[in-house]
């Protein structure tokens, strides 16, 4: 078989936009002595094809003759007077190749015979002198991620061959590992030596059942028990008993989250929450015939390390929590939430072991701008926080909408079903993943989980979605589930969890040999999942399938004994009770504690205007435009989008939640926003949880949900839950979860929390996150027709706002800009929000509303500068106007208050009466009006003009910081 | 004929078939998608169809290049029965990624003869666009061809783009000159007020604004932006700004020239 080298070059004269993209990372590294880059792709293929042949897949295939040159072979360093270094960047042996698949099945059409392999790499000529600690530093930072890539430099000394394709095949040894009479000492180094992040009753509670049976477990065995009952997988700490000391108080928890926020849903007991907390994603209805599912995931720890494959696989791993809901959603909007350190961070500030925080930030919007994007979802919602104790720790939250008929949302696998694996190959990527996930990082961690990483590849999970949707409707399986973390051992086990089940791991179909049966059986190797299938539909389901390309094969079936019971080759590697695998994991009584800080209100001069700070809370990174990612996102796929992302008069005024339209046949919409505040946290975790669901609920509201109709979900990340004050904060978030779903009315129906987000630096101190609570709301819209948007319409209408101010600068953007905590944090009063929020929707759906903004971050005056510059008119106002509380009477509380459950409206003169009697007996004012004029005016009494700045400047100011 | 038929083809990787097919429907044909793999089985059912739509996505993950693997696809096994379907007066619309497939096809411009597929003769592509990164955003576009059937003269049109390789270029100025003097630049991108322009107007740097092509005979159309993305008017941004929502929003134009042109023509 001959190795065929193809290199694929821009043409003189046509740009090379990847050479570009890569000169200015280096700038950014304040490298100067590179002057330019060129950028080539490099394809490896082991085929049994001619010379002649060779030159026609270079020529038709690999390359376009308008803009591109090829070369077949290795071309030395370029000709010219200038140095020229040479870095190829290759994926590591064993890691997924994405291309792969698609030139082999091109090859194939071309008639090209036997090809052993397909590899893609990426080559770069630096042009300039550079130094050897250079080009490492540029291989390493920008161009290469040791986790998944080999960087060779060709010509240089020590130049290496790429990776081989090629791996060993594997030598079935049945491996025992023996427990029973070990120490506990001796049973924590088992679990720390093999990652199984196993504490010691866990331990204990595995040695005292292998004691019993008076055998020692397998390796598949322990493995499948860490992966099952991993805190990623069964969130032992929101479920463990907790002892609180609240300020000296105490309360008892025998099941946290269950006396917290699955007790608001039971206690609120929707008649249209259809399935809640019990599968992949909640379901609550949407019309007669469909419903809606709703999951939000972390993928944190792995985009800490791999920011691109990282987030990949977090949007593609979420998009098949719907997939494998019930029996199966189709997939209708993204949406994703990230936390990173600043991006202009200083690099000599960024510790050891972690990515620079723009380069995480980069290669988590790629990634999942590139696997969104090619799934043919929209993401039609998000958001970006900044702040830096997510240094080593990023957060990346991805959310999916499905689609699913009302009568199939649940599952019925049964005994004699036979176990099928569909979509993608098992590789080595992702071995222990979900028990990876669940512990603290440190700054090793890059090197020792680089195998947690997995690579995605859409169009194996798209193909799989389209075959899926076709079996489901022609009702050809009886249950479906995602391999997620724990591949195939959760799949499998979850699924047969009531029945048993038996699975040959070696008809396993994998991507390259060598793989020993228990890596077969914990990968989390992408784009699978597992269904139960009846013999008698094998037939047919196989044949959609094949039609489209997909793969499935049937590993094993459902037993009826509540075994699970492994065989390799037909010997017997492993076999557990599903009781004991399910419901042996001990419960833990934790101890929690929360003392209310003692914090004080700086005491800041009162100024002649605010123009300066307006700028300044404009210019912050949370508050600025996120331009940048949004437009990298197809939010318009699909054809449902109503309220996108950018609407206004120049399509970049941010809206407050989005709305799609799921179904041709008809006007009803589903709605989607999300609410988060650590600063909040800081000051006190409660009242930052209760601010997030009102400003989740207030977002959808803004733009046309009925209230009534709103569903929420909870994602927690946090630090280390075994210190008390840690847990302590989560408890209080969670009585607010609580708090706040009763007293909107509006159920939790899905969550998850990704735990232990602290790092230890290389000198032993340790980085946690803030306390981060992700509230993310779904609504109905029952007409579409009536949504508004968040723009100023006309000169002339009236602005108002709604609810009240509050002396609330606690946590503020304005004290952030201008160094200052504060001690006043925004406190919802639940009964009051919940009531406006009815009448807000009443106005807007009887039409009296022309806009309509919530005030959030920056308070008033950055509600207004937003409407003003997204519907290019100015807004005069005067805060006399302002309905604030007693206490609430500086100039800067009533500009930039963040006092929560407040809405500004735009009204038709002509409609103000009507307007007014809605809003009876609720804090409502007059605070200015829509004009001509292209300025943001704001006065404090008639002599007094507190902001007075031109909109464009305000849009400048806001728009600068993301354009990258 | 009252009866329009039109085929949306499926591949892997593609993702506006849905859409594409339900504007398709509003327009008054009779739309149905299909897997390439059923028409590479029974080449023969295109006979069936009038119209052919190469809809947008990322076929086969758009590996190599956007389009290329699909359009290798194509050539290698339907050529013959695609030439025929064109030279039969029928009509093929690519929007996006179908787009790209018609170019790397040498469906359009069709300089080498209409219908004429091939894989390497080609003078035109589209490639990167200047920015290097996808975009979704909403453009102006101005019809540049009198002859193409979806275009309806003198009418300016608002769609969305979202694409990351969608920047034409020929191989020389005469090419250029060529494409524009036979008519084959079927729309550009144009401002608010009708004009040419830098970046965003222009959103990938395409030469001479193009953003769509047709082939000598007009019924052949590639373009960049997303018709089917904006029929109803709560799909365009400024829905809630615009006085007069009556009837179907600009993208419907392409759709319902076509229907049209079949009844008429069959």
């Amino acid at each position: 078989m001959k190795q065929w080298r193809f290199e694929i070059s821009s043409k003189q004269g046509f740009p090379d936009v990847g050479g570009r993209d890569v000169l200015e990372d280096i700038r950014q590294l304040n490298i100067d002595s590179v002057e330019d880059v060129v950028s080539e792709k490099v394809y490896l293929i082991e085929a049994d094809f001619d010379r002649a042949f060779a030159e026609r897949v270079a020529g038709e295939l690999l390359s376009d003759s308008v803009c591109q040159d090829w070369h077949i072979g290795k071309s030395g360093v370029p000709a010219g007077p200038m140095a020229a270094t040479l870095i190829e960047v290759h994926l590591k042996s064993g890691v997924t190749d994405p291309a792969a698949e698609s030139v082999r099945a091109a090859l194939s059409d071309m008639g090209a015979g036997k090809v052993d392999s397909v590899r893609t790499a990426r080559k770069y000529v630096l042009l300039g002198t550079v130094s050897d600690a250079e080009r490492e530093t540029i291989a390493r930072r920008i161009l290469a991620n040791d986790c998944i890539e080999d960087v060779i430099y060709p010509g240089a000394p020590g130049d290496a061959d790429p990776p081989s394709p090629h791996v060993e095949p594997y030598q079935m040894k049945l491996t025992e590992i023996p427990i029973c009479g070990l120490s506990d000492a001796q049973l924590m180094q088992i679990s720390k030596e093999k990652d199984m992040f196993l504490n010691l009753k866990e331990m204990q509670t595995i040695q005292a059942y292998y004691c019993d049976l008076d055998r020692e477990p397998t390796d598949v065995e322990l493995e499948t028990l860490a992966q099952t009952w991993s805190e990623h997988c069964v969130h032992k700490t929101l479920k463990s008993s907790v002892d609180m000391e609240l300020d000296g108080k105490k309360i008892h928890f025998d099941n946290l989250i269950k006396e917290t926020i699955f007790r608001a849903t039971k206690d609120l007991n929707k008649n249209w929450c259809i399935s809640v907390f019990a599968d992949n994603a909640g379901v609550i209805e949407f019309d007669d015939e469909h419903a809606v599912c709703f999951k939000v995931e972390t993928h944190n720890h792995p985009s800490a390390l791999d920011p691109y494959g990282g987030a990949a696989t977090g949007i593609g791993g979420v998009i098949r929590d719907p997939m494998g809901t019930g029996m199966g959603a189709m997939p209708v909007a993204n949406t994703d939430i990230f936390c990173f350190a600043r991006p202009d961070m200083k690099l000599e500030d960024v510790p050891k072991g972690v990515l620079h925080p723009r380069r995480i930030m980069k290669g988590v919007v790629a990634g999942v701008r590139d696997y969104g994007n090619r799934m043919g979802i929209p993401t039609v919602n998000g958001a970006l926080y900044f702040d830096d104790r997510y240094l080593s720790n990023p957060l990346v939250f991805c959310g999916n909408v499905g689609l699913i008929p009302r009568q199939k949302c649940f599952k019925n696998p049964q005994a004699g079903n036979l176990v099928i694996v569909v979509g993608g190959r098992t590789g080595r990527d992702g071995i222990h993943g979900a028990t990876f996930s669940s512990g603290e990082m440190t700054h090793e961690h890059e090197t020792i989980f680089s195998h947690a990483v997995q690579i995605g590849n859409a169009i194996t999970e798209k193909k799989m979605l389209d075959t899926l949707l076709q079996a489901r409707d022609a009702n050809l399986y009886e249950a479906i589930t995602d391999c997620g973390a724990g591949g195939l051992s959760s799949a499998v086990g979850e699924m047969g969890e009531k029945l048993g089940a038996e699975v040959d791991l070696e008809k396993v179909p994998l991507k390259y040999a060598g793989l020993s049966y228990t890596e077969i059986w914990i990968s989390e190797a992408q784009e699978r999942m597992v269904i139960a299938v009846k013999p008698e539909n094998l037939d047919a389901i196989m044949a959609i399938f094949n039609a489209e390309n997909v793969e499935a094969t049937v590993i094993g079936q459902f037993t009826g004994d509540k075994k699970l019971t492994l065989r390799y080759n037909g010997t017997q590697v492993g076999q557990l009770e599903m009781d004991f695998l399910h419901e042996g994991i001990c419960k833990y009584d934790r101890k929690a504690k929360w003392e209310t800080k003692k914090l004080s209100e700086p005491v800041l001069p009162e100024k002649d205007n605010y123009n300066d700070d307006l700028h300044k809370i404009l210019s912050s990174y949370n508050v600025a435009s996120k331009e940048w990612v949004i437009r990298q996102y197809d939010h318009e796929v699909q054809g449902g989008s109503v309220i996108k992302p950018l609407m206004g008069t120049d399509n970049d005024g941010p809206m407050d939640a989005a709305v799609i339209r799921p179904k041709y046949e008809h006007d009803k919409g589903v709605s989607l926003s999300c609410g988060m505040n650590p600063c909040y946290g800081d000051i006190d975790p409660y009242w930052m949880a209760l601010a997030g669901i009102d400003e989740a609920i207030r977002n959808l509201v803004c733009v046309g949900t009925n209230p009534e109709r709103i569903a929420l979900l909870d994602n927690y990340c946090w630090g280390d839950c075994t210190r008390p004050e840690m847990l302590g904060a989560l408890v209080r978030a969670s009585q607010a979860c609580y708090d706040g779903a009763m007293g909107f009315g509006a159920p939790f129906i899905s969550g998850k929390d990704s735990l232990n987000n602290e790092f230890v630096c290389d000198d032993g101190t340790r980085i946690a996150i803030p306390y981060t609570l992700l509230i993310s709301a779904i609504g109905l819209v029952d007409d579409i027709n009536t949504c508004v948007t968040m723009d100023a319409k006309q000169p002339g209408n009236l602005i108002f706002a709604v609810g009240l101010t509050k002396n609330e600068l606690g946590g503020s953007h304005f004290y952030k800009v201008n160094g200052e905590l504060g001690a006043n944090v925004p406190k919802t009063d639940v009964k009051s929000a919940a009531q406006t929020a009815k009448r807000i929707h009443k106005a807007i759906i009887t039409g009296l509303v022309r806009s309509c903004h919530d005030c959030s971050e920056g308070g008033l005056a950055v509600a207004l500068a937003e409407m003003a510059f997204a519907g290019g008119y100015g807004i005069e106002a005067d805060l006399r106007g302002l309905p604030a509380s007693d206490d609430c009477m500086k100039t800067d509380s009533l500009l930039f208050s963040e006092s929560n459950s407040r809405y500004l409206v735009e009204v038709d003169p002509p409609n103000y009466d009507a307007f007014a009697r809605l809003m009876l007996n609720i804090p409502f004012g007059q605070v200015g009006e829509v004009i001509k004029d292209k300025k943001l005016l704001i006065h404090n009494g008639i002599q007094k003009t507190v902001i007075d700045v031109e909109l464009n400047a305000l849009k400048a100011a806001w728009q600068k910081p993301l354009a990258w | 004929m009252d009866n329009v038929k039109a085929i949306v083809l499926r591949a892997a990787g593609i993702n506006c078939d849905m859409e594409t097919e339900h504007a398709l429907r509003l327009a008054g044909a009779q739309a149905e998608r299909i897997h390439i793999n059923r028409v590479i089985d029974n080449p023969a059912m295109l006979d069936n169809y009038q119209i052919m739509v190469f809809p947008g996505g990322f076929s086969y993950g758009d590996d190599v290049a956007a389009g290329k693997i699909l359009a290798n696809q194509v050539v290698r096994h339907l050529s013959d029965i695609l030439h025929k379907f064109i030279e039969d007066g029928k009509l093929v619309l690519g929007i996006c990624n179908g787009f790209q497939v018609m170019i790397k096809t040498g469906i359009v411009p069709g300089l080498n003869g209409a219908g004429a597929l091939s894989l390497t003769e080609h003078v035109v592509t589209l490639t990167n666009n200047d920015s290097g990164k996808f975009e979704d955003r909403w453009v102006y576009l101005l019809p540049g061809a009198e002859r193409c059937v979806f275009v309806e003269p003198g009418k300016r049109i608002y769609l969305p783009i979202a694409h990351g390789e969608g920047k034409i270029v020929t191989n020389n100025e005469d090419t250029l000159n060529r494409m524009k003097q036979q008519g084959l630049v079927a729309f550009r991108y144009v401002d608010a007020d009708g004009n040419e322009g830098g970046f965003p107007v222009n959103p990938n740097g395409s030469q001479d604004s193009i953003a769509a092509l047709t082939d000598l005979t007009g019924r052949a159309m590639g373009m960049m932006p997303h018709p089917e993305r904006c029929v109803r008017w709560t799909q365009h941004p400024h829905w809630t700004r615009l006085k007069n929502r009556e009837g179907f929003a600009d993208g419907m134009t392409i759709f319902a020239n076509a229907v049209n042109y079949v009844k008429e023509n069959f």
